[in-house]
């Protein structure tokens, strides 16, 4: 039978337990049957796992398939081939598609697509708005029954304070969180980096550090008055932070993400106009990404999510303040999580893989991001040294807008188990045994 | 000194020395736009396109006259007769452009870094004519000039840019090239009208116009526009007028042979009373004819010695 499959010899990290040890692992039947000094199984297929990192696969609650609608830029194929290979094993996907997710139609849709693909899991983010305009409450109920997780007008803040009061009243009813892209776009208007010192010396329209805070503060309040569960997406900023450490401190139910951007790059690269650079929130200053990473050490930001975004190269090959904002992540997080938290002690590498796994399944609350014994078995097996230089040409993402092209990484994904199905091996992707 | 650059994208990349080679080649060149006959053939045969995708007369008009008298020929592109307002990309029509084979492009574009961005793409020579909000590098070397000539020096200068510091490119490029050549600077405006850590530039930051003028040797006035009332940044041009702007008794507090400059179009009334405007403290005509002269060494540099 070759769906039975033993990791073996390892280095098994599972944050959520704490284990951290080699270890062999038993999967079978898409569970995790047996987690052991040495596992010993009949027809099983030896994975061998000598010098490699195993442990949950990898959740990201933040990405954009793009489909339906931009299919010129990702679908929901290439964006799951993409997570495979990232390491990823479940994703979610925002609803700012064409048509937007506002309904059970489209959420179907996706959930379907994502069968037909057979790679890592897809689920949907529901809009909290009818069409993402900020008026009316899209059918948050009908979505969540044919499979969203949670709601959001990503891309868009909810800027009717009264609106998002009632989004996350509603919401509660459901036990999902209200993911909130805080922007406060008064402040934000015909800004396309970040304000400061150089946006002054680039000559660019500023995004105000003060655009995000001020409506983190108002999405707080307003969660700490329903009793709601709020969640910030990609936080970028320390004002950001501080009011989220504090909230936390309260007892309020806020969660947090950053993306791999926000602790890495900074405001000062823009010299040369890479739209490649662009982003919503913007690059912060160093300062930011300074305190970003110690909101992920500190556990004031729970999760790390890539706000994957793709976008063509005709797109991007634009004028910076018209081309539009966003990075593909999917294929660099790790080495990213590496290269810029665990090299240099930010955090431990399983307190890493903790903010790629069970942290952010924990958000949406989905059943992933451990090895425990009867759990699902959706296992990334990574080489933690391996080097590669990163191509974006050679991305399974359909775009290729990354600032990292050139950069020299450590950590290769080897094996991926989606499900208890073989998805990548030996680094490279198999189409899935899913039928 | 050899120009060692294809591009001029700003003021801000330039050394002190490549700013005194524009600035003392513009100064041989500016005789030629007094002859009876105004025109070299250095840059005969040569094809310059003026690619001017934001509304411009003075500098356009300043560009073609400059290539004019190099004898270059000019192709002029404005946003109302480009195929970008078709949709092409402003990277497919620079292309395109330069398999017409030309020599230069001298663009003008409202979004910042449209210089820097063809620069990167194509194989001639970019200059730029303003971009956005970021520089406008001939406009800054033409300041330059004016005070080098009126002062004899730029070292050690007090140099006041008042106005709408936030939205200039003028503002940008006159601070690297005066703060590089020696001078000292500040800028004063409202605070809605100064960005943010402009300290860090190295300039000084007043709101109070006569405490900026104080022993100032020059005051560079910057144009208000209009549109800044509605942007929320202005309650009103009336207030303006009453808070900033220049006039016989601001300049009291200056030194005495305070030379005023303004890159124009002027709002006469507005930010400079027509009688400074009009006075002999005035620098505002002499900038104009520095400017051709400016724009044919930019040219001469950049093209001629290809």
């Amino acid at each position: 039978m070759m769906n039975i499959f033993i990791i073996s010899g390892g280095r098994v990290i599972d944050p959520a337990t704490g284990v951290d040890e080699e270890l062999d692992i038993l999967i079978q039947d898409g569970q995790i049957r047996k987690v052991a000094k040495r596992v010993v199984a009949k027809g099983a297929r030896i994975i061998d796992a000598k010098d490699k990192v195993v442990t949950p696969g990898f959740v990201d609650i933040h990405t954009h398939l793009r489909e339906p609608g931009r299919e010129d830029e990702e679908t929901v194929l290439t964006g799951t081939r993409a997570a495979s290979v990232g390491g990823f094993t479940s994703i979610l996907c925002m609803p700012n598609t064409d048509p937007v997710i506002d309904d059970e139609s489209v959420v179907r849709f996706i959930v379907r697509k994502q069968e037909e693909a057979g790679f890592s899991r897809v689920y949907p983010v529901g809009a909290i708005t009818k069409g993402l305009r900020g008026e009316e409450l899209a059918e948050i109920g009908h979505m969540v029954k044919a499979g969203a997780v949670a709601i959001s007008d990503d891309g868009n803040s909810v800027m009717n304070a009264e609106i998002m009061r009632r989004a996350l009243e509603y919401a509660k009813m459901f036990r999902i969180p209200v993911v909130a892209h805080c922007e406060d776009t008064h402040l934000t208007a015909g800004g396309v980096m970040n304000e400061g010192y150089y946006s002054t010396l680039y000559g660019m329209r500023g995004v105000p550090a003060a655009a995000e805070e001020a409506m983190v503060a108002r999405d707080i309040i307003l969660t700490e008055f329903t009793g709601s569960h709020l969640h910030v997406a990609h936080v970028s900023t320390k004002g950001s932070i501080e009011l989220i450490r504090r909230a936390k401190e309260r007892g309020v139910r806020v969660t947090a993400d950053t993306a791999p951007h926000y602790f890495t790059l900074n405001d000062s690269m823009l010299k040369d106009y890479d739209t490649n650079l662009k982003v919503n929130p913007p690059l912060r200053s160093a300062e930011d990404v300074q305190e970003v990473k110690q909101g992920l050490r500190d556990g004031t930001i729970d999760s790390i999510a890539t706000d994957h975004a793709p976008h063509t190269q005709t797109e991007k090959e634009m004028e910076f303040d018209v081309a539009p904002s966003g990075i593909v992540g999917l294929e660099t997080a790790l080495s990213l999580v590496l290269r810029e938290l665990v090299e240099p002690g930010v955090l431990s590498l399983a307190d890493a893989l903790g903010k790629l796994s069970f942290r952010p399944a924990g958000v949406v609350n989905l059943p992933f991001g451990t090895l425990r014994t009867g759990s699902p078995a959706d296992v990334t097996v990574f080489d933690p040294q391996r080097e590669w230089v990163c191509d974006p040409a050679k991305f399974f993402s359909k775009s290729k807008n990354s600032p990292f092209k050139g950069w020299k990484f450590r950590g290769t994904i080897e094996y991926l188990f989606v499900n208890g199905s073989l998805t990548v091996e030996d680094g490279r992707l198999v189409s899935s045994t899913v039928a | 000194m050899r120009l060692n650059r294809k591009d001029l994208l700003g003021l801000e990349q330039l050394s002190k020395e490549e700013i005194e080679l524009f600035l003392d080649t513009a100064t041989s060149l500016r005789e030629v736009s007094e002859r009876p006959i105004r025109k070299v053939p250095t840059l005969r045969g040569k094809t310059i396109v003026n690619l001017f995708l934001e509304a411009s007369t003075r500098t356009k008009s300043s560009f073609e006259l400059a290539a004019k008298r190099l004898s270059a020929d000019t192709v002029n592109i404005s946003a109302a007769s480009s195929s970008i307002l078709k949709g092409e990309t402003l990277l497919d029509t620079a292309r395109n452009l330069e398999a017409m084979k030309i020599d230069a492009v001298v663009v003008r574009h409202s979004s910042p870094g449209a210089a820097v961005f063809l620069a990167r793409k194509l194989a001639v020579p970019v200059i730029n004519g303003g971009d956005g909000i970021h520089e406008h590098p001939t406009q800054g070397l033409l300041d330059l000039l004016t005070i080098r000539d009126r002062k004899g020096r730029i070292e050690g200068l007090q140099v006041a840019i008042v106005g709408d510091i936030a939205h200039s490119r003028v503002a940008r490029s006159d601070i690297f090239g005066l703060s590089k050549l020696g001078a000292d600077v500040r800028v004063c405006g409202p605070p809605t009208l100064i960005p943010r850590d402009i300290e860090r530039l190295g300039v000084g930051v007043h709101h109070e116009l006569r405490k900026a003028l104080r022993e100032v040797d020059v005051v560079i006035v910057l144009r208000i526009q209009r549109e800044r009332e509605k942007a929320g940044v202005l309650p009103s041009i009336r207030e303006y007028r009453s808070l900033f702007m220049i006039d016989k008794e601001a300049l009291s507090s200056a030194r005495e042979d305070v030379l005023v400059m303004h890159p124009g179009p002027i709002n006469r009334g507005v930010e400079l009373d027509p009688e400074v405007a009009d006075s002999t403290q005035s620098a505002i005509l002499a900038q104009v004819t520095n400017g051709i002269a400016v724009r044919m060494a930019v040219l001469y540099l950049l093209i001629g010695s290809r």
